[in-house]
C-alpha cells in the first residue's frame, strides 16, 4: 500500500466531480491511500498570480505546508494546481525575498513550510509508482479495438518537469495500450484546451476545442482519453455540445478521463468509473465491453462526420 | 497616442519573482511563434518584452494583449534563454490590477470575480464566481451559457451552494498580513 | 658564495613613479639586509636599465639581483636573460610587481609607497635563498602525427610533409576527406566542395613523407612534447589494402544492403564497401556488423569474386607504435541532431530534414543525383530554411554555431538554382556573415527572391486549420518586423542545426591529457593569442575540434599549427622550465598520493626502487604534488619553504 498526501483543488468539487469520483473508486485496487488533506483551500493556480504574485505565492506555500505535515509526497490531479505547487516550490528555493515573505505570512497563521515536499502529477504517480505491468495486471475488462486519442494537456507537461515528453507525451497512450485499447495518433495531445479562459473568453476557447476534437475525430479516434485535469476533461467533454453549437459539428466523442478509463478496465461499474457524470454519454460506446461482448477490432463507427 | 516613456517599467518587472531573465531576452520570437491565442494578442508576447525594455508602461497595461495568455507554457517550455513569458504575462496582469489599468478585456473582472471567490470561501466555488462575473459584465452572455450551466448541473458536477471552509480565516490574514508588508 | 643583493626600482615612467616614491624605496631597500647596491631608474627594461644590473654583477661583484617593476608576465624573462649575459644564473633573480600589484591599483601614494616597500623587502629575503637551476634540453623528434583526416588534418599533413618531414596521418574512417567530402558547395564562393577537396586528397594519398593510416584509432599516448609514443590501432578490413586496387567488383557482388553512413542514411552502401566515389586509399572495406560471413558464415561471395585475392577475413587488428615529437588534433565536429526538438517533427514528419541530408541531396553525386525531392519523389514547390536549431539555446548549445546563417543563405541560392520556380524562405534570429564576400553573398541571396522573416518558429506542424494548409507542412511563427504571428505552409522543412563536439570528444581529450570546455570542444591555450596550442605543450589542434568554424578559418587554423610544429622540429630542441617538483626518494614513502594529484599526469611510480619520481619535462610546477605530499618529501624547486617563507616574513615585517 502506497500512501500520499492528496490534494483534490476546488474543480474537483464541481465541474470535475466525475473525475474525483473515478479517482477515490480506482485508488484501493492499485494499492493506493490518497490522504486528502485537511481543511485545504485554493492554491491560486493563474489567475491568481495574475492578481498579486505574492499573495497567490503564500496560499499556495499554505497547502505545501500542510503536505509537509504528513510527511508523504503530495499528488493532485488537478494540472494546474500541480503547475502552481510545483512553481511556488522551485520559486522560493531560488527568489528569497519572496520566500522570507511567506514565511512571515505563515507563522502570522501558525504555520511553517521548509520545502521538502515532492510534488507529484497522479499520472506520473501510476505511471512510476503503480507501473504499465501491474496495470495490466489488474485488467479484467481489457478495452480491446478502442480507438482512443489521449489527450495529455498542457500543464501536466509544461513547463519542465522531467518526466515524459514536453511536446509529444506518450504516458496516456502506454497506459491505454495496457489496458488493450489502441491509442490512435493524436498530435494535439498536448495542447491548449483554453479552458483558463473558457469563462471570460469563450469563443476562443471554443475555437480551441474544436480544434482537439477535429484532430481526434480526424485521426479515427472513438474516444477521449483525457488526463486526470477537472479543467481538460470539463473543456472537452461539458462544451462538446457547444463546439457542436457553434460550428455545426457532429462531434460525439465521449470523454473519458484516465481515472475513469482504468475503472472500467479493472472490472467496476458505469456508476463506479462515475461514467453517469459525463455530459457526451459514453454509453453506447461501452455497452459492448460492459456486457461482455468485446468487440472486434474495427467494427465500431468513427465517431464523427467531418464538417468540411 | 502618444504617452510618456516610463524607462523604470523595465526594473520594475525584473524584479517580481520569476521575472528577472527578461534582460536576456533575444527578441528571437519562439514564444510569439509557439502562443496559442497570438491572433488575439495586439502586441504578441515578444513585443510585450520589447515595449517592456523600452518603457512603454501605459501601452503594454492598456493593451489587451496579456490578458489572452492561457498559461499553456509553450513559450516558457521553448523559450532559447529560459526566459517564463507566461510567468511575465500575469505579472503584467498583477500590476494592471493593482494600478487599475482599464484594458478592453473582460479577464479582468473575472480574475478579480475569482480572487474574490478564494477570500470569501477559502475555495472557488464555481457557480457562485461565474455568476458574479457575468452579471458584472454581460448578462445575456450568461443566457448562452444557460444550456451547459443545465447540463453541468444535473450531472452534479455544479453544487449551487458554497462550501466555505474554516481555512479561509488563514488565507485572508495572511493576505492582510502581506498587504502591509509589500515587495515593491 | 655570500649573497651580495642588488635592488632596481623601476619608475616605468609614470606608471609607478607617478603613485609610488620610487626614491624612498630605493633608500628603504639599501637598509635591508645583504643589499649591497639599490638603485632606481626610469625604465629597467630599456637597454641602459639593463646594463645597470649588468654592470653591477661585473663590477660590483652583485650575485643576486631583485627588480622591483611590473609583473613577471611582463619582463622576467628580459632580466633573466640580462642577468644570465652577464655571467650569473638566471634563477638568482627575483621580480616584485609593484606595478600591476601596486600603483596601479591604488590611488594612494602614501598605502602604494608603503606596499611596494614590502614587496621589496620580501624579494629581497626570498632571492637570498634561491639557488641555481639549469634549464634541461630535450630533442625534439622530427616526425608528427595529425589524428583527423578531414580538411583540417589534410592540410597541415600536407604543409609539414611539403617540407621534407615525416607525418602519420590517422583517420578512423575508412578514408580522408571528413565532412567536407560531403558537401556540395561552399560558400561564400560556390566552389565545388569535393573538386577543390580530391586534390589534396590525391596529394596526401601519394605523399612520400604522409603515412596514411585509415580505418584507425589512437589507443594509447605517452610522453611530453618533443617525445611522444603513441600506440595506434589499425581496425582490420578484412581487405588487404597491398593488393585491393579499388575495382569495386566486390561491391556489385555483394548481397548485404545497408544504410549509407556518407549519405546520411539516404540511400544503400554495401557491407564490403569504399564511402564514396573518390575515397583515399581506394581501398574497400567490411563491416562486420553486417557482413553475412561474420554474422551466419556464408556467403564470401567478395573472397570469390576479388581477382587480388585481397579478401581475408582472417585478418586481425594491428597495434603499430610509432615515435613522433608533436601531435596536431584536428578531428572534426558532428551535426547536432535536431531529434530533441520534437517542435520541429524531425523523425516525425515527412519532408522535415537536416543540413547534411540536403547537402547529399543537393549534391550531383549523392543519392538522388542532385535533384531536391520530397518523400513522395516530388520537387517540393515551397521550401522553409530554419536557421539556429539547438544553437543559442539554453537547452541544448547555448553558443551561436558560426557558420549556419551562411549554409543556410548558400542552400536558399541552391534551391533556386536547382527547382525552377521554388520558393525559399529563411527564418533568422540574426543573420550572421562575418566573412569575407559573407554580407555580399546575403545581398545576392536576397536579390534571387529568397524571402527573409525574422523570427524563429514556434513550431512545425502538420495538423491543418485551413484548406491551403492540408497536406502541407505549416511553420508558425512571429515575423517579428511586423509583428503578428502567422502560420506558412510549405513542403519541406530543412532544420539549420549547429556543429557540436564529437560524443566521444571527452574520450580524445583525456587520451591526449588536453583540456576541453563545457561544450567538449577541445580547449586552445589562449583564446586570443594563442589559438591552436593547447595546455599540453607538443599538442595543437586545428579545425572544429576547436569551435564551430568555416572552411577558410580551419585552413588557416590547421597551416598556424603546422607552422607551430616546424618551428619545434626546426629548433629541434625544447627547453623545459626548472621550477619543476623534485621527489626525495629517502622520504617517500610509496604511498602514491602524488601520482593521483597530478594535473598533467607527470608523476609516475618506479615499482623496482618502490618510490615515485617526476618527469621533469612534463612537470609544470604547479605545486600540487607538493602540497600533497603526506611525508613532505616533495620539494619544488624554486618555491622552496625556505624562500617561500623568507618571502612572508619580509611582507610581514
Amino acid at each position: 500500500m502506497r500512501y500520499y498526501a492528496y490534494y483534490p483543488g476546488c474543480s474537483m468539487e464541481a465541474t470535475g466531480a466525475p473525475v474525483e469520483k473515478a479517482i477515490k473508486t480506482i485508488a484501493k485496487p492499485l494499492d493506493i491511500e490518497l490522504v486528502e488533506l485537511k481543511d485545504w483551500t485554493c492554491c491560486g493556480s493563474s489567475p491568481f498570480s495574475g492578481v498579486d504574485k505574492v499573495k497567490a505565492m503564500a496560499i499556495t506555500a499554505r497547502v505545501l505546508a500542510q503536505a509537509e505535515k504528513t510527511g508523504l509526497d503530495l499528488v493532485t490531479p488537478c494540472s494546474s494546481c500541480y503547475t502552481i505547487l510545483h512553481e511556488a516550490n522551485d520559486l522560493m528555493k531560488e527568489d528569497h525575498k519572496l520566500a522570507w515573505q511567506v514565511h512571515e505570512a505563515l507563522t502570522t497563521v501558525g504555520m511553517n513550510y521548509n520545502g521538502t515536499v515532492k510534488v507529484r502529477h497522479i499520472v506520473e504517480v501510476l505511471y512510476n509508482d503503480v507501473g504499465l505491468e501491474a496495470l495490466a495486471s489488474r485488467v479484467k475488462r481489457p478495452l480491446t479495438g478502442l480507438k482512443v486519442a489521449c489527450y495529455h494537456g498542457c500543464q501536466q507537461v509544461r513547463p519542465e518537469y522531467g518526466y515524459d515528453d514536453r511536446e509529444y507525451p506518450d504516458w496516456l497512450d502506454r497506459m491505454a495500450r495496457a489496458m488493450g485499447a489502441e491509442p490512435v495518433d493524436f498530435p494535439l495531445k498536448a495542447k491548449c484546451c483554453g479552458s483558463s479562459l473558457v469563462i471570460s473568453e469563450t469563443d476562443m476557447a471554443l475555437d480551441l476545442i474544436h480544434r482537439l476534437l477535429q484532430n481526434a475525430a480526424d485521426n479515427g479516434a472513438q474516444a477521449i482519453m483525457s488526463t486526470t485535469c477537472p479543467l481538460c476533461h470539463t473543456a472537452l467533454d461539458a462544451y462538446q455540445p457547444a463546439v457542436n453549437s457553434k460550428y455545426k459539428t457532429h462531434f460525439n466523442l465521449p470523454v473519458l478521463a484516465l481515472p475513469q478509463f482504468i475503472a472500467v478496465a479493472l472490472g467496476l461499474d458505469f456508476k463506479q468509473a462515475a461514467l453517469d457524470g459525463n455530459i457526451v454519454s459514453p454509453r453506447k460506446l461501452l455497452n459492448p465491453y460492459f456486457s461482455g461482448k468485446a468487440p472486434a477490432a474495427a467494427a465500431n463507427q468513427p465517431a464523427q462526420q467531418a464538417a468540411g | 497616442m502618444e504617452t510618456k516613456l516610463k524607462p523604470d517599467f523595465l526594473n520594475e518587472v525584473a524584479s517580481i519573482p520569476a521575472c528577472d531573465k527578461i534582460n536576456e531576452c533575444i527578441q528571437c520570437g519562439v514564444c510569439s511563434g509557439s502562443c496559442t491565442t497570438a491572433e488575439h494578442w495586439e502586441y504578441p508576447p515578444r513585443k510585450i518584452i520589447a515595449m517592456i525594455r523600452a518603457g512603454m508602461k501605459d501601452e503594454v497595461l492598456n493593451s489587451s494583449s496579456i490578458w489572452y495568455c492561457v498559461s499553456c507554457y509553450l513559450c516558457t517550455a521553448r523559450c532559447p534563454r529560459d526566459i517564463k513569458p507566461a510567468n511575465i504575462m500575469h505579472a503584467l496582469e498583477a500590476i494592471a490590477l493593482k494600478e487599475n489599468y482599464k484594458p478592453p478585456t473582460k479577464t479582468t473582472t473575472m480574475y478579480r470575480s475569482f480572487a474574490r471567490s478564494i477570500e470569501q470561501n477559502g475555495r472557488i466555488y464555481e457557480f457562485g464566481f461565474m455568476l458574479e462575473y457575468f452579471l458584472k459584465t454581460n448578462p445575456f452572455a450568461a443566457l448562452k451559457m444557460l444550456p451547459m450551466a443545465f447540463s453541468l448541473l444535473t450531472h452534479k458536477r455544479m453544487p449551487l451552494l458554497p462550501k466555505a471552509v474554516e481555512g479561509r480565516h488563514e488565507l485572508n490574514r495572511m493576505f492582510r498580513n502581506i498587504a502591509t508588508g509589500g515587495y515593491r | 658564495m655570500e649573497p651580495k643583493i642588488g635592488v632596481y626600482v623601476c619608475h616605468c615612467g609614470s606608471n609607478i613613479a607617478g603613485i609610488v616614491d620610487v626614491e624612498k624605496v630605493a633608500e628603504f631597500a639599501k637598509t635591508l639586509p645583504a643589499v649591497v647596491v639599490a638603485r632606481d631608474y626610469k625604465f629597467m627594461c630599456s637597454d641602459p636599465g639593463q646594463d645597470l644590473i649588468k654592470n653591477d654583477i661585473r663590477e660590483k661583484g652583485v650575485n643576486r639581483v631583485v627588480v622591483a617593476s611590473c609583473s613577471p608576465q611582463m619582463h622576467e624573462p628580459t632580466f633573466r636573460r640580462a642577468v644570465q649575459e652577464a655571467g650569473l644564473n638566471p634563477y638568482y633573480f627575483e621580480m616584485a610587481n609593484i606595478r600591476e600589484h601596486c600603483s596601479w591599483v591604488t590611488e594612494n601614494p602614501k598605502e602604494a609607497t608603503e606596499k611596494a616597500k614590502a614587496l621589496v623587502s620580501a624579494a629581497v629575503r626570498r632571492v637570498f635563498y634561491h639557488q641555481p637551476l639549469e634549464s634541461k634540453e630535450m630533442p625534439v623528434h622530427p616526425a608528427t602525427m595529425v589524428v583527423g583526416g578531414g580538411i583540417a588534418g589534410i592540410q597541415a599533413a600536407l604543409e609539414i610533409a611539403n617540407s621534407g618531414h615525416k607525418v602519420y596521418l590517422v583517420e578512423r574512417e575508412p578514408s580522408i576527406g571528413g565532412h567536407m567530402m560531403q558537401l556540395d558547395k561552399t560558400f561564400p564562393t560556390l566552389d565545388c566542395s569535393a573538386c577543390i577537396l580530391t586534390p589534396k586528397m590525391s596529394m596526401v594519398g601519394a605523399h612520400p613523407d604522409i603515412e596514411l593510416l585509415t580505418y584507425s584509432e589512437v589507443d594509447y599516448v605517452s610522453g611530453y612534447v618533443g617525445n611522444f609514443r603513441v600506440k595506434i590501432r589499425k581496425k582490420a578490413r578484412y581487405v588487404d589494402d597491398t593488393k585491393c586496387n579499388g575495382c569495386g567488383t566486390c561491391m556489385t557482388k555483394c548481397p548485404v544492403k545497408v544504410d549509407s553512413e556518407f549519405d546520411e542514411r539516404l540511400s544503400k552502401r554495401k557491407a564490403i564497401y569504399t564511402p564514396f566515389a573518390q575515397a583515399v586509399p581506394n581501398v574497400t572495406v567490411i563491416d562486420r556488423e553486417h557482413c553475412t560471413y561474420f554474422l551466419k558464415g556464408k556467403c564470401r561471395a567478395c573472397e570469390k569474386f576479388c581477382e587480388r585475392n585481397a579478401v581475408d577475413f582472417q585478418q586481425e587488428d594491428q597495434i603499430l607504435d610509432i615515435e613522433v615529437g608533436n601531435i596536431i588534433l584536428t578531428t572534426g565536429y558532428q551535426l547536432f541532431d535536431p531529434t530533441p526538438l520534437k517542435e520541429y517533427g524531425y523523425g516525425r514528419l515527412d519532408n522535415v530534414i537536416t543540413s547534411l541530408e540536403f547537402e547529399r541531396m543537393v549534391n550531383s553525386a549523392g543519392p538522388t543525383t542532385g535533384h531536391i525531392l520530397l518523400k513522395n519523389g516530388q520537387e517540393p514547390k515551397s521550401i522553409a530554411l530554419i536557421h539556429c536549431v539547438g544553437s543559442r539555446d539554453e537547452k541544448y548549445h547555448t553558443y551561436c554555431s558560426r557558420v549556419c546563417c551562411m549554409y543556410a543563405m548558400k542552400f536558399a541560392h541552391l534551391l533556386k538554382e536547382h527547382v525552377h520556380g521554388a520558393e525559399v524562405y529563411e527564418f533568422y534570429i540574426d543573420i550572421r556573415s562575418f566573412g569575407k564576400g559573407y554580407e555580399e553573398f546575403y545581398n545576392r541571396v536576397q536579390r534571387e527572391g529568397t524571402v527573409f522573416f525574422r523570427g524563429r518558429p514556434g513550431e512545425v506542424t502538420d495538423v491543418a486549420l485551413t484548406p491551403e494548409e492540408k497536406g502541407k507542412l505549416i511553420v508558425q511563427f512571429e515575423d517579428t518586423l511586423v509583428g503578428k504571428q502567422r502560420r506558412l505552409p510549405v513542403e519541406m522543412v530543412v532544420l539549420c542545426s549547429g556543429l557540436e563536439a564529437h560524443k566521444d570528444a571527452l574520450d580524445v581529450a583525456h587520451t591526449f591529457n588536453i583540456s576541453i570546455g563545457k561544450d567538449h570542444f577541445f580547449t586552445e591555450k589562449h583564446p586570443k593569442l594563442d589559438p591552436v596550442a593547447t595546455m599540453t605543450d607538443g599538442i595543437f589542434i586545428a579545425g572544429c575540434c576547436q569551435g564551430p568554424k568555416d572552411i577558410p578559418d580551419t585552413v588557416a587554423q590547421a597551416s598556424a599549427a603546422a607552422a607551430r610544429v616546424l618551428a619545434l622540429i626546426d629548433k629541434g630542441k625544447v627547453e623545459i622550465e626548472a621550477d619543476t617538483a623534485f621527489i626525495d626518494e629517502a622520504k617517500c614513502s610509496g604511498c602514491r598520493v602524488c601520482n593521483l594529484l597530478c594535473p598533467y599526469s607527470a608523476i609516475t611510480f618506479i615499482e623496482k626502487d618502490k618510490v615515485s619520481r617526476v618527469n621533469e619535462a612534463l612537470c609544470k610546477g604547479c605545486g600540487t604534488c607538493v602540497a600533497g605530499c603526506p611525508s613532505g618529501a616533495i620539494t619544488h624547486r624554486h618555491f622552496t619553504n625556505e624562500q617561500i617563507n623568507a618571502e612572508l616574513e619580509g611582507i610581514l615585517v
